[in-house]
């Protein structure tokens, strides 16, 4: 091979695998990319059982429930609307009555958001970001309350 | 005092202008004196930014409540070690660091630069400079740490809790090393662009100061991860959230120009590449500075959200990243290339690794971004988390560790595949014999999991067996072997160390992923559990009293074989009253290396208490892995060529073997 051919042969190998990673990259963002959804959201997008979300808002006052062991039922509320959530584990330490949440997991059948992972804000001071922007554009959220 | 240090950081923002414009001017003139401006202002300007760190510090070890940052940070009552630790463990406070360590580069250049061609140091300094012009002026602008609040309040608003702790001594300034660190391989890269030509300085320089920013990057991401496993209380030890893709993008950079300054430095090839990499690994460490600092991103690591900040980290993050690029294109058809080398060879399998490495980069980049970009020009929000990594990350990874034992014992120039392979045998009939051991005899194990196994064996071997073959184990003598084993130049040791460590983590990640437990229940005092062979007792909750904090102690015995207890885990739900605010502390105990590991949670109505349990077999080792990796970086820089301190050694090989050629 001459020297130009293989410069072009190595720079073809390499064309073709990061093509391959592409392909893979754009797959993957399609396959595995998760919605973020306020339960008003609900009612327009067309949320199959099955299919993984993030549901955020803020736990509705009264709805926490401690069950049997380790499972946990609340209802996540953006003050329009209201969605049933259950979940197995810990709880985040921040996680109380009227504050913002972030919950992912699916919907059952029965429509009740099985959540396996739920997120609180990190610190008394700040609001999940995604939760109060989607406040603020339903108009509930008064600035200054953060601080 | 503390106008004493606002005072000296508006001082230490003139200097840095100084810094840029005049020795940029001398070298384009070529005038000696301004160009020897660079150094002392350097140093000076290092100096200044030193005694505005110390002002800031003191403030805080003296909970001097009249400065802003300390009454939104901290508390009288905080041990002394948070206080001082607290510096940092706000927006303003961990921006002065940043600034701190940058100009601590900048002045080791002017230190032990004395042997670079005066206009490429000159350069060099000049771009150091600008970096922090910008960052001083956003911190003075944005970001002031020494704002004072008259009246002074009484009482300050505590650290936040979760940052109240021992990682916060080290995981911030380690990662920050590793950070800024990289600005010097990029101001040498705009340096040589300025001037139009690499010479063999440039290699000589970029590669020692690309470890240790490598080296320190390791450690604090190995930090990061091991400080969020025990204090979030969640058990995970990576989450890839975007606050950590920012950290771990420079880092494959990083290592991909490691990997590449290799190649510069021996075979005087890749220069370009190797050249663009310094900039696009400092240009994603400035991303990762943007990300968590400007707030677009909620986490742990986002202090405040003040867009002000965000707009002005996004214009020096244009500026510099757009400056140094539009540089690069213009400039660098003018730059020589190097030779072609044939595939199969050290310099071809290095070529690899950059492939690999910086294509890995690229996914997790769009993973990072991908959201942002999506919220930016439509109403929809997505996450981008674990599983689109797992699909794009994991796939990248796993042929780029099958390669890496045959790497170091390729041959330069050209290689023979086929006698490396005969030499990897016995390691490649080790890790297939690891494989079929964990697929037959454990319990529970996938495919997955056996071949993760064997995999992480072969890596291990693949560098031990690298040292054996390079002191002629089989071949010679004994003594003869012992001798050449420590005669082995400590690069060699270095690379034998980092890829050992990087076997030690893959180890560490497939045995917590694939063989952990877990278990989720609520027990009331007395009850037992078990986990994985382990027998636990609930003890009880216990109100205890810290200094800041009041916390419910869950205590839990470890019962032995003879079943009486062994060992005591305690893990503690604390509550600060300052910030309103609870936490968890986890309570693990080291089984070798695995650990047990216990979170907390609420108490239910009945007495009982929700109760998490892992076991994580071989999960230290993910750490010590990183620990391993350090240690090869470590040794690496005290190899012969490198070594700190010989300047006047290294000049004489410099100008007389160009390209040394070590074995």
């Amino acid at each position: 091979m001459t020297r130009k051919q293989k410069r072009l042969s190595v720079i073809a190998g390499g064309l073709v695998f990061l093509a391959a990673a592409t392909g893979l990259t754009f797959y993957a963002l399609g396959q595995k990319a998760s919605y973020f959804y306020m339960p008003a959201d609900l009612t327009t997008a067309s949320v199959q059982p099955g299919q993984r979300i993030r549901l955020g808002g803020l736990v509705e006052k009264g709805t926490i429930q401690r069950g049997q062991g380790a499972t946990v039922g609340f209802s996540v509320t953006d003050t329009h609307k209201s969605v049933k959530v259950t979940y197995t584990g810990i709880l985040p330490d921040l996680f109380r009555e009227e504050q913002g949440v972030i919950t992912e997991g699916t919907f059952g059948p029965d429509g009740v958001f099985v959540a396996d992972s739920v997120l609180a804000k990190h610190d008394e001071r700040y609001m999940p970001k995604e939760v109060a922007d989607g406040l603020k554009a339903k108009g509930v959220w008064q600035e200054n309350k953060s601080e | 005092m503390v106008e004493t240090g606002h005072f000296a950081l508006v001082l230490a923002f003139a200097l840095s202008l100084v810094q840029t414009v005049v020795p940029l001017f001398g070298a384009r003139l070529n005038n000696q004196r301004l160009m020897a401006v660079g150094g002392p202002v350097a140093v000076t300007g290092f100096a200044l930014t030193a005694l505005s760190f110390a002002a800031l510090a003191s403030a805080y070890a003296s909970s001097d409540f009249s400065v802003a940052s300390v009454w939104e940070n901290s508390h009288s009552l905080q041990p002394l070690i948070y206080k001082i630790t607290g510096t940092w463990g706000n927006h303003e406070g961990s921006m002065l660091l940043w600034v701190l360590i940058l100009t601590f580069f900048g002045a080791l250049v002017a230190a032990f630069g004395s042997n670079l061609p005066a206009t490429l140091r000159a350069n060099v300094l000049a771009v150091q400079g600008a970096i922090g012009a910008a960052f001083f002026l956003f911190i003075l602008a944005t970001s002031n740490p020494f704002i004072r609040l008259n009246p002074a309040p009484i009482e300050g608003r505590d650290l936040n809790p979760i940052l109240q702790d021992l990682g916060l001594a080290i995981h911030p300034p380690f990662l920050y090393l590793g950070y800024v660190g990289f600005s010097i391989c990029f101001s040498f890269s705009v340096a040589a662009l300025i001037e139009g030509r690499i010479d063999a300085s440039w290699a000589r320089w970029v590669r020692p100061w690309t470890l240790v920013a490598w080296m320190f990057l390791t450690g604090g991401i190995a930090m990061g991860s091991y400080w969020a496993y025990y204090e979030l209380g969640w058990g995970g030890f990576w989450f890839w959230d975007p606050v950590e893709n920012a950290s771990f993008m420079p880092w494959l950079a990083g290592t991909a120009l490691l990997h590449s300054a290799i190649v510069m430095e021996k075979r005087s090839a890749l220069k370009i590449w190797t050249l663009l990499l310094a900039i696009l690994t400092f240009s994603l460490s400035l991303l990762g500075t943007f990300l968590v600092r400007s707030g677009v991103l909620t986490s742990v690591h986002a202090f405040a959200t003040d867009p002000t900040r965000g707009v002005f980290i996004l214009c020096i993050l244009t500026l510099f990243i757009g400056g140094s690029l539009a540089l690069f294109a213009l400039r660098a058809s003018r730059l020589t290339t190097g030779g072609l080398f044939q595939p199969i060879s050290r310099e071809g399998a290095l070529v690899l690794n950059n492939l690999f490495l910086t294509t890995a980069t690229a996914t997790v980049l769009v993973g990072t971004l991908y959201p942002l970009a999506v919220e930016a020009f439509s109403a929809d929000k997505i996450s981008v988390g674990a599983p689109f990594f797992n699909l794009t990350f994991g796939p990248l990874m796993v042929p780029l560790l099958l390669v890496v034992p045959f790497g170091p014992l390729l041959a330069w120039k050209r290689g023979d595949v086929f006698a490396v392979a005969q030499r990897l045998m016995a390691a490649f009939a080790a890790a297939l014999l690891a494989t079929l051991v964990t697929a037959l005899f454990i319990d529970g194990a996938s495919v997955f999991a056996a071949l993760g196994v064997g995999l992480a064996v072969w890596l291990i071997l693949g560098a031990l067996t690298d040292l054996a073959v390079k002191s002629g184990v089989g071949n010679v003598a004994a003594g003869i072997m012992v001798r050449r084993l420590l005669g082995l130049p400590r690069s060699v040791f270095g690379t034998a160390f980092a890829h050992l460590g990087l076997g030690l983590t893959t180890l560490g990640i497939v045995g917590t992923l694939c063989f952990g437990t877990e278990k989720i229940l609520s027990m009331h005092a007395g009850e037992t559990v078990e986990l994985s062979g382990h027998t636990l007792r609930f003890v009880g909750l216990h109100p205890a009293q810290g200094p800041n904090y009041s916390e419910d102690l869950g205590r839990f015995e470890l019962i032995g074989v003879s079943g009486s207890p062994v060992g005591e885990i305690s893990s503690a739900k604390r509550f600060y009253p300052v910030r309103q605010m609870t936490t968890t502390e986890s309570g693990i105990r080291t089984i070798g290396f695995s650990q047990l590991y216990i979170s907390l949670g609420d108490e239910g109505n009945d007495g009982s208490v929700v109760v998490r349990l892992w076991w994580k077999p071989l999960v230290t080792l993910i750490w010590g892995g990183g620990l391993m990796m350090m240690a090869g970086a470590a040794m690496s820089l005290m190899d012969r060529r490198l070594r700190v301190g010989a300047p006047s050694r290294r000049r004489k090989q410099a100008s007389a073997v160009p390209s040394a050629t070590l074995p």
